[in-house]
């Protein structure tokens, strides 16, 4: 226990004072007395002194100790108290959940630890009414997020959002779909997309990868043009069709997007303004080329149908006239019949081959949906079940089919025939089945009676095809034959030979692209927006750009071995991009490569990448161009990445390709942070900074590690004050670790 | 001596009636099978009226008609467009392209022949 010094000074203070006070006092008296006097006066005193001097001692003594209890007791009123008070109060300042002052000293001193404590609770009750409403509006927000990110992707049309400056801020799979369509050299083809369209979509990336630049400044001078003529802007939409590199017609509509505060009242006060409060722009795309396709392809065949018919009809009215006169020869005569024959010939002939090409099939007049053919027969089983009580078994044929229909109408009609069957015929079991047809599905539905039960005639077969469907609501009175027709197909009553029931037998058409959607599953949630790109933000990979915001691209290679120059060959490609501090799940590249050379042994129980899966697989000069598109206007991570950027190098000269990104390496980064450690293997760093890791030893599952990493490293590194490019790459070639250079 | 007429048309089945009503008419009927030969014929035989199929192999029957307009020495040469383009627009390039008369397919054979007797009257 520490003594504390001025509590002596309050204690013995007083004291030391009187003392004083007296001795002074004495030796003032002496003073006056002149020497005479005062030798008397000692002399008088000092066997008084000498006797009884210790009844003065007892005296000063009492007063004395007297006065350091009052010296004590008011210190540690007057100044121990307020102390701890201050010392309280500073606590509770830095920390609100401290507890409260406790009350001392005199009560003043009381009065105002109280009235501290009021005003702490106060602090509290205000912090958690902010904090609960922070957390409101932040739940809010978040489900409004999760709502529009759900809607966006449940959106049948490629949305993209992007800010003024062009940079993808939000799109759906949808559009992700059109650019894996939109790429020219669709690398691997049947054996699988690269990148599914990653490599030109993508958070922060430049819309211009996608849309040709020019078609959006004119879009956006359109736009930007309506507004300043005070057209209200949610009509304030301009619409181009552009081209793309692949030579696909892309239908572009732009809308503005506007800053809330913009609105309205304060349009006529900055019309200096050109952006009008523009902070982004709404762009919805269609890829055109395919109807645009069919709509010329019609129109082509109508007029030359027009004309070849036209044609035709002259010929054969001249022919007819000439036959008309009277004194026409016989030899004449029979020219002319032969030139009517040949001309009805060559209309028969035209005639069908309009018929056998597609450009009668009815195409696009009914919002038709594409629709797996197994999904579309539950749906079926399922209603019939429900609404009619009929059972219905489903017989096996291709129900891997995608069909292109309005799987609502169809339903109801098949509910129609099923009531107008159960009508017919005792408790029929009924049966339905999906097959292919050549170039359409064949959708059957047919029906087994009781065998009690009489057959059916065939006129009523014939009529229930065209009796109107129950309640469709606004459809009205659409027979099943209608439903059917708007599909572009054909329905009839099948008869096979022998004693085999009839059955119904409808024609439906296949969508365009069988394989859609599945493929493009990406996970439940994928991080398909980023609205922190709102704000704006430089182009350039520069050494002063701060690490928060740059992206980044996370990429491992697998190869056949360890020395690229000796002829080893990269064998797969994982990448994942890191933009504003979020590892982007759903945009990333994972590509196997055909070596065109063996795969050793050795690596294979690493890697586990046989050669029968590389086979067939686009070459490294495929797939560089790719991801280097994938990698564009970012910065390279990876662990140990000198080793991968050796093999990226060496190629350089082959594809002409530059990899002249910025590089960073978790390993030398984690080196940075923890110089102290011995082990900077992925798998250690992983365990330090608490990341599950899973999926290792694939390119992709790598790279997504080395990305958990890497995010979590940049915290750890702007503690260390690292937070610019410049200043990670300096210190990563300081690192005892950098001795080798890429 | 009987007048000139030069028949353009690729169809011989449409050539065979018009040759037959024009000869019965009485004119002297030449016959070219494609633009080219028409063009070349036009300008060797001089004839005074020619019937011009729209779509021809080689140059159309509009090109060949430009080609005859843009050329002083042809000046007289009457020209009857006939051709199975019927739309508005074709009938204006037709006309544009320097044609007398533009008849679209199918037509009377009496409407013609009255038609070109009365522009070479």
């Amino acid at each position: 226990m520490t003594i504390d010094r001025r509590l002596i000074v309050a204690a013995a203070g007083p004291a030391v004072a009187l003392a004083a006070w007296v001795a002074g006092g004495a030796a003032v008296l002496l003073a006056t007395l002149g020497p005479n006097r005062a030798a008397a006066l000692r002399a008088a005193w000092a066997p008084v002194l000498a006797t009884h001097g210790m009844v003065l001692f007892a005296w000063w003594l009492v007063a004395a100790v007297l006065a350091a209890w009052l010296g004590h007791r008011l210190y540690r009123r007057h100044v121990v108290a307020p102390a701890m008070l201050l010392d309280a109060t500073r606590i509770l300042v830095e920390n609100p959940d401290a507890p409260d002052v406790p009350p001392h000293g005199a009560p003043m001193v009381r009065a105002l630890a109280h009235e501290i404590n009021n005003l702490a609770e106060h602090r509290r009750t205000l912090n958690a009414n902010m904090a609960q409403l922070v957390d409101q509006a932040s739940r809010s927000v978040a489900e409004q997020r999760d709502q529009l990110a759900a809607l966006m992707t449940e959106l049948d049309h490629a949305v993209v959002v992007c800010n003024l400056e062009g940079r993808i801020l939000l799109y759906n799979s949808r559009a992700r779909a059109l650019c894996a369509r939109l790429s020219p050299a669709p690398v691997g083809g049947a054996a699988g997309a690269t990148s599914g369209g990653a490599d030109r979509i993508g958070l922060g990336r430049p819309i211009t990868g996608v849309v040709d630049p020019a078609a959006i400044t004119h879009a956006l001078d359109t736009v930007r043009g309506r507004l300043a003529r005070g057209v209200d802007p949610s009509a304030a939409v301009a619409q181009v069709v552009t081209t793309t590199e692949a030579g696909h017609l892309l239908q572009v509509r732009l809308a503005p997007v506007r800053s809330a505060d913009a609105g309205g009242g304060d349009r006529a006060d900055s019309p200096a303004d050109e952006n009008a409060g523009l902070t982004g722009y709404v762009l919805l795309l269609d890829d055109i080329t395919v109807d645009q396709h069919v709509h010329l392809q019609r129109d082509q065949a109508l007029l030359q149908m027009t004309e070849n018919g036209r044609a035709c009809a002259a010929t054969m009215q001249a022919a007819l006239d000439m036959l008309d006169l009277p004194d026409l020869e016989p030899a004449d005569r029979d020219r002319f019949l032969a030139v009517v024959r040949d001309e009805v010939t060559r209309m028969r002939d035209r005639l069908a081959a309009i018929a056998d090409s597609s450009v009668l099939d009815v195409a696009a007049r009914w919002p038709l949906q594409d629709m797996l053919g197994s999904d579309l027969i539950a749906a079926i089983v399922q209603h019939l079940g429900r609404v009619t009580g009929t059972p219905i078994t489903t017989l096996p044929g291709d129900g891997d089919l995608w069909l292109r229909i309005d799987s609502f109408s169809l339903i109801k009609a098949f509910e129609t025939l099923a009531q107008r069957l159960r009508s017919l015929t005792h408790d029929p079991v009924l049966w339905i089945r999906l097959s292919r047809n050549v170039t359409r599905a064949h959708l059957d539905l047919g029906w087994t009676p009781r065998s009690d039960a009489a057959p059916i005639a065939p006129q009523a077969l014939t009529a229930m095809q065209l009796d109107p469907i129950q309640s469709t609501g606004a459809g009205g009175q659409l027979s099943v034959r209608d439903v059917v027709e708007r599909h572009g197909g054909e329905m009839w009553i099948e008869r096979g030979r022998g004693e085999s029931q009839p059955f119904f037998r409808i024609l439906l058409p296949l969508a365009a692209v069988e394989v859609d959607g599945p493929a493009l599953a990406t996970g439940s949630r994928p991080e398909f927006y980023d609205f922190d790109l709102f704000a704006a933000r430089p182009d350039s990979v520069g050494d002063d750009r701060p690490l928060a915001d740059l992206s980044f691209t996370v990429f491992d290679c697998e190869t056949t071995g360890l020395d690229p120059a000796g002829g080893d060959e990269i064998i797969q490609i994982g990448a994942v991009r890191v933009v504003n501090g979020r590892v982007l799940r759903g945009d990333t590249m994972d590509q196997l490569i055909d070596p065109c050379r063996s795969i050793p042994e050795a690596g294979i129980p690493i890697h586990h990448i046989h050669p029968e899966m590389v086979r067939g697989k686009p070459t490294i000069a495929q797939v560089l161009p790719v991801f280097h598109r994938f990698a564009a206007d970012s910065v390279l991570v990876g662990h140990n990445v000198a080793f991968d950027m050796r093999f990226l190098r060496l190629k350089e000269a082959a594809t002409g390709l530059r990899f002249d990104h910025p590089v960073l390496d978790t390993l030398l980064l984690s080196s940075i942070v923890h110089p102290a450690e011995d082990h900077h293997g992925l798998e250690a760093i992983a365990e330090r900074l608490g990341i599950a890791i899973g999926g290792r030893h694939t390119a992709l599952g790598d790279a997504l590690a080395t990305a958990d990493v890497f995010v979590r490293l940049l915290p750890l590194l702007a503690k260390q004050g690292i937070v610019t490019l410049g200043q990670a790459r300096t210190a990563s070639s300081r690192s005892q670790f950098a001795r080798l250079k890429y | 001596m009987s007048q000139r007429v030069l028949i353009a048309d690729d169809e011989p089945n449409i050539v065979v009636s018009l040759e037959f009503m024009m000869k019965r008419a009485g004119y002297e009927v030449l016959v070219a099978r494609d633009g080219l030969q028409a063009l070349d014929m036009i300008r060797r035989e001089r004839p005074r009226l020619v019937l011009l199929d729209g779509m021809m192999p080689g140059l159309s029957g509009f090109e060949v008609c430009e080609a005859v307009r843009a050329d002083d020495a042809l000046a007289d040469t009457k020209i009857v467009m006939l051709t199975a383009k019927g739309r508005d627009t074709d009938v204006a390039r037709g006309v544009g392209a320097g044609a007398d008369a533009y008849v679209v397919k199918p037509f009377s054979t009496r409407d013609l022949v009255d038609m070109v007797r009365d522009m070479l009257a």
